[in-house]
């Protein structure tokens, strides 16, 4: 692949390609593209993610119902939807902190709904964090500490692909712990290092509260339990009871199951809920802790920055510029068919605007696709490649700059909206 | 241009004014001497009879980082409007709201800055930031409209200090770690909680006492004191190491606060929100108020500073950084939720939603032992007025409390509607001290500026950044101090009879000591080979601070005395 830029001294990079954030990355851009981080294994979503970045023009033209324009235009015909609209939603929100500090002023200023791309997993943790609490842990602490992983419904790194390299098979650790074992429940890694007690991962709830049940000192008059053998079950409970410090990983984006609209809790938040459980009783006696896995695209990063600004993570809105938050009613697909114009953002990666019968603004990756024109398209810098910025990493304790990597004439998401709150107070004054 | 505050009285302790009207003049930010006759006066505001001070400083309340925001996450049930009134006016202390006082235990930054302006507040320090979590403490800090920043940066329980400490490293080698982690986490102080306790916590300990050893680095509280307090008094920065001890809230506690108080071996160090370190054992339900022995000691002890951490009856949530003890507390939380990290081998944080009740036995003797603290102690510079906000109750209850210190009708009042046993455990109605315009003016102000070395801050002198409350005199202190006649932030008028006329953004404050950079090397070392982030990206900038065109950092070196 070639570079645009040539540039023949390798570059320090944090990539926000997953939400291990990993900050080791060097990349070189000499000729070709290639990239370096602290382990022997390349990370597929890395190189994709700096590949596709390099490949993206940096000096793409905004659009306006489909015919190329000039920013300053694109800038008016934006803030003349925004101003038309009475309950503009605001989704995507594929950014970081810079790009949702001025995404949250615009909202208060227009009574927007806000909601991430993402929201689905996310809210099953929030939801069940609101609701009981939880006890969890951070990166650094998996590395040092962890002597026992239990990974539920997922393999970890199909979604965060060093984690194994970075937390797991590390050589250096604090305490001189022995390598941790690896437990997976409802999901079969690849590499298979490590045991996997397999099931379907609707059965999650029901396993995972056999655990709790047994660790309450319940008697259970049965074999098995979702085909499990219990003896199976009792086999993980001593190894969860007996470790020095317990890490129970989930992701609860890989916790969806079909036809569970009915559901009061979604089935990922049952799942969520029955960790969580274990977790606290395990810390009765001995020291356990959980690591939700996050999705991606800044839904750390976005949560975050809304709730110090709003009092809200998304699934918020702003009702004459107060804040308020609902997580059933403000979902993206809900409001698609309720709103009157519709604001989309995805910086790090060109995700498809949904289709919306409202007047539609897509701010994002270049490189963005379309299944329909939008009114208004424009294309912005992607953070960590064409401008810096600061980004959550998944456990939410590490934030880190973002570095830029090229020169670039794309505007960062943050000078657009701007440019966009700017046109629309100086239309109301006019 | 040149403001006159004419004929104010003026309370200002760091030179000894109580009372006396004087004029204040104001240019470019600053208060300067009276100019030559021949200069033009731009603006006079006639402050006849009105009460001045410069604005206030909250040396300890929590407002932004990592525990923070998981509190307000945690909890949209308070945000919401009706949440906001949860403190009814049938409760005991007959609490007169403001339009603005939302009791609100975990407002968003632009309600953080807000409040604390239109109360007189000027500056406001977070006293918990976790080194790693430091740039999130800042991007809400820098949200943070209208107040200065600054905060206190968490050490002793992260694996890199107790490493060094338990391999026998020099003093040299433990100031230099310390001054880095100042720049490196742009922060003017540090601070210990639960010394060893939270690193002991992830090796499944559950309390520590005193003089008892971490398991795994065989290393006591008392040692980790010793070494900090050392490192910040070797250092030259002003404020002295900042101690949340061990034991939070457990009965018998005061125990340990009074061996606190010898562990520096005569060091400065301040005992933050020591109300919930005051316990005792006595009593029927073994648990009563150690406040005079405290107190006792405190009034003793001159190298030890002390804020209070009251509580207020209502809902509040307690964030704190001593995972330790809020994991043992989790099961008193109300709601019945709690959230406890792990952090990065550098920290923890504990955060469960509390609910004060007069009515209840515990809370309401908490509620007089922090009121005891406050009459018992005799140096007002050494003693703070804080809630720990939102830990003891949220800031915007300060005025309210303020009236409980000048008002011993109000104070008793409020006693006697308390839990029964809990009046019969307490001496408070034994004292009479009622706090004077110009002792409150140095616990809010004069002390709080100096203990924490903002030379230019919490006086009125020549040269003093012209932040400044004015206040209307009146008999009920609780209406005075909610809501000034004037704030001027840096000059600017700010706020008008209580509301905010002009949004302004403050400055974060810090220290920045000489050190060897030497420590780099095996700190670089230790990143690469035990932490999942560079070195380098650990370190905040000045820029990351200033970027956004509103902050900025300014660096504070102690003064000779």
């Amino acid at each position: 692949m070639k570079n645009p830029n040539h540039n023949a001294t390798p570059l320090n990079a944090t990539c926000p390609a997953c939400g291990l954030l990993c900050d080791d990355i060097t990349l070189s851009t000499a000729a070709e593209l290639t990239l370096q981080n602290g382990c022997a294994i390349a990370c597929s979503k890395g190189i994709r993610f700096f590949e596709q970045s390099a490949k993206t023009s940096a000096s793409a033209a905004p659009t306006v119902a489909g015919k190329q324009t000039d920013l300053t235009s694109a800038i008016s015909a934006a803030a003349i939807i925004l101003r038309n609209s009475k309950q503009p939603l605001f989704a995507g929100l594929g950014t970081e902190v810079q790009g949702m500090r001025t995404v949250m002023r615009l909202a208060e200023k227009t009574n927007a709904t806000l909601d991430h791309m993402h929201s689905e997993a996310t809210v099953s943790n929030t939801r069940t964090m609101q609701n009981s609490g939880w006890l969890t842990t951070t990166l650094s602490e998996v590395k040092n500490r962890a002597d026992v992983i239990l990974a539920i419904g997922t393999d970890i790194t199909s979604s965060h692909p060093r984690f194994f390299e970075k937390l797991v098979q590390n050589h250096d650790s604090l305490f001189n712990k022995p390598s941790p074992e690896m437990i997976y429940l409802g999901a079969t890694p690849e590499t298979a290092a490590g045991s996997a007690i397999a099931c379907d991962t609707a059965k999650l709830p029901e396993i995972i509260n056999t655990l709790n049940a047994l660790l309450n000192g319940k008697e259970l008059h049965t074999e098995a339990v979702a085909s499990i053998p219990v003896k199976t079950l009792t086999d993980l409970l001593e190894k969860l009871k007996n470790a020095k410090y317990a890490v129970i990983v989930w992701s609860a984006g890989a916790l969806k199951i079909p036809h569970a609209e009915l559901l009061v809790q979604s089935h990922a938040e049952l799942v969520v809920q029955s960790i969580v459980q274990l977790i606290s009783k395990l810390n009765e006696n001995s020291r356990a802790a959980g690591l939700p896995l996050n999705s991606g695209d800044g839904d750390t990063t976005v949560n975050n920055t809304s709730t110090w600004l709003s009092g809200y993570p998304t699934r918020n809105r702003f009702n004459n510029g107060m804040p308020e938050y609902d997580t059933y009613h403000n979902t993206t697909q809900k409001q698609l068919a309720s709103c009157d114009a519709l604001l989309w953002i995805s910086t790090f990666t060109p995700h498809a605007a949904p289709d919306c019968k409202a007047p539609t603004i897509a701010i994002g990756h270049p490189d963005t696709p379309f299944t329909q024109v939008p009114d208004v398209f424009i294309p912005v810098g992607i953070p960590g490649f064409d401008h810096a910025g600061q980004m959550f990493r998944m456990d939410s304790s590490i934030t880190l700059p973002l570095k830029k990597l090229r020169d670039s004439s794309l505007p960062s998401l943050s000078e657009v909206i701007t440019m966009i709150e700017a046109k629309l107070s100086a239309e109301v004054t006019a | 241009m040149i403001t006159l505050l004419k004929n104010g009285r003026i309370y200002d302790p760091a030179h000894n004014k109580n009372g006396v009207v004087e004029d204040i003049y104001i240019r470019d930010g600053r208060i300067v001497a009276k100019p030559a006759v021949t200069e033009k006066i731009d603006h006079t505001f006639d402050l006849s009879g009105k009460v001045v001070m410069a604005g206030a400083i909250d040396m300890h309340s929590h407002i932004g980082g990592g525990k923070v925001n998981i509190a307000r996450m945690m909890l949209p049930e308070y945000q919401q409007k009706q949440a906001q009134e949860l403190k009814s006016l049938s409760e005991p202390e007959a609490h007169i709201c403001t339009p603005h006082c939302s009791h609100h235990a975990t407002p968003s930054t632009t309600d953080t800055g807000f409040r604390y302006i239109e109360m007189g507040y000027t500056a406001a320090f977070e006293p918990a930031i976790s080194p790693v979590n430091a740039r999130q403490a800042h991007l809400e800090m820098g949200d943070t409209p209208m107040i200065d920043k600054g905060g206190y940066a968490m050490l002793g329980n992260d694996d890199y200090f107790l490493r060094l400490l338990a391999g026998k490293k020099d003093q040299k080698a433990i100031n230099d770690y310390v001054a880095w982690i100042l720049h490196a986490t742009q922060a003017i102080g540090i601070k210990v909680v639960n010394p060893g306790g939270i690193n002991a916590f992830k090796f499944n300990q559950r309390r520590l006492d005193l003089d008892e050893n971490n398991v795994h680095y065989q290393i006591s509280p008392r040692e980790i004191l010793q070494s900090l307090s050392r490192a910040v008094h070797d250092l030259g920065i002003a404020k002295p190491l900042h101690v949340h001890c061990n034991n939070l809230g457990a009965a018998g506690n005061f125990a340990t606060t009074l061996d606190t108080m010898s562990a520096s071996s005569g060091l400065p160090m301040h005992l933050t929100h020591i109300q919930f370190h005051s316990y005792g054992t006595e009593g029927d339900k073994k648990f009563s108020s150690a406040a005079a022995q405290i107190a006792e000691a405190l009034n003793k002890n001159k190298h030890i500073t002390a804020d209070v951490g009251q509580i207020l009856f209502g809902q509040t949530v307690t964030a704190s950084g001593d995972s330790m003890m809020q994991h043992l507390n989790a099961k008193h939380a109300n709601p019945k939720k709690s959230v406890i990290m792990d952090i990065e081998c550098d920290a923890g944080c504990g955060v469960l939603p509390f609910k004060y009740r007069d009515q209840n036995y515990v809370n309401a003797l908490q509620w007089a032992i922090g009121l005891e603290l406050f009459l018992s102690v005799e140096d007002p510079w050494r003693i703070f007025l804080t809630t720990d906000h939102p830990n003891g109750a949220p800031f915007t209850s300060y005025p309210h409390l303020i009236r409980l210190l000048m008002d011993k009708t109000f104070r008793n009042d409020a006693f006697s509607k308390l839990n029964l046993d809990a009046q019969t455990m307490s001496n408070l109605t034994s004292l009479d001290r009622e706090y004077s315009l110009y002792e409150i003016a140095i616990m809010t102000r004069a002390g709080a500026g100096k203990l924490i070395g903002l030379n230019d801050r919490g006086h009125l002198g020549t040269g003093a950044a012209a932040d400044i409350t004015v206040y209307t005199d009146q008999p009920d202190r609780e209406a005075m101090f909610s809501k000034p006649d004037y704030v001027f932030k840096n000059g600017e008028l700010v706020v008008k009879n209580g509301n905010v006329v002009k949004v302004v953004w403050g400055v974060t404050h810090t220290a920045k000591p000489t050190f060897d950079i030497g420590v780099e090397k095996d700190l670089k070392d230790y990143f690469n080979r035990y932490q999942t982030m560079q070195m380098d990206n650990f370190k905040i900038s000045n820029d990351e601070i200033s970027d956004d065109g509103r902050g900025r950092v300014v660096v504070h070196h102690k003064t000779n005395e």
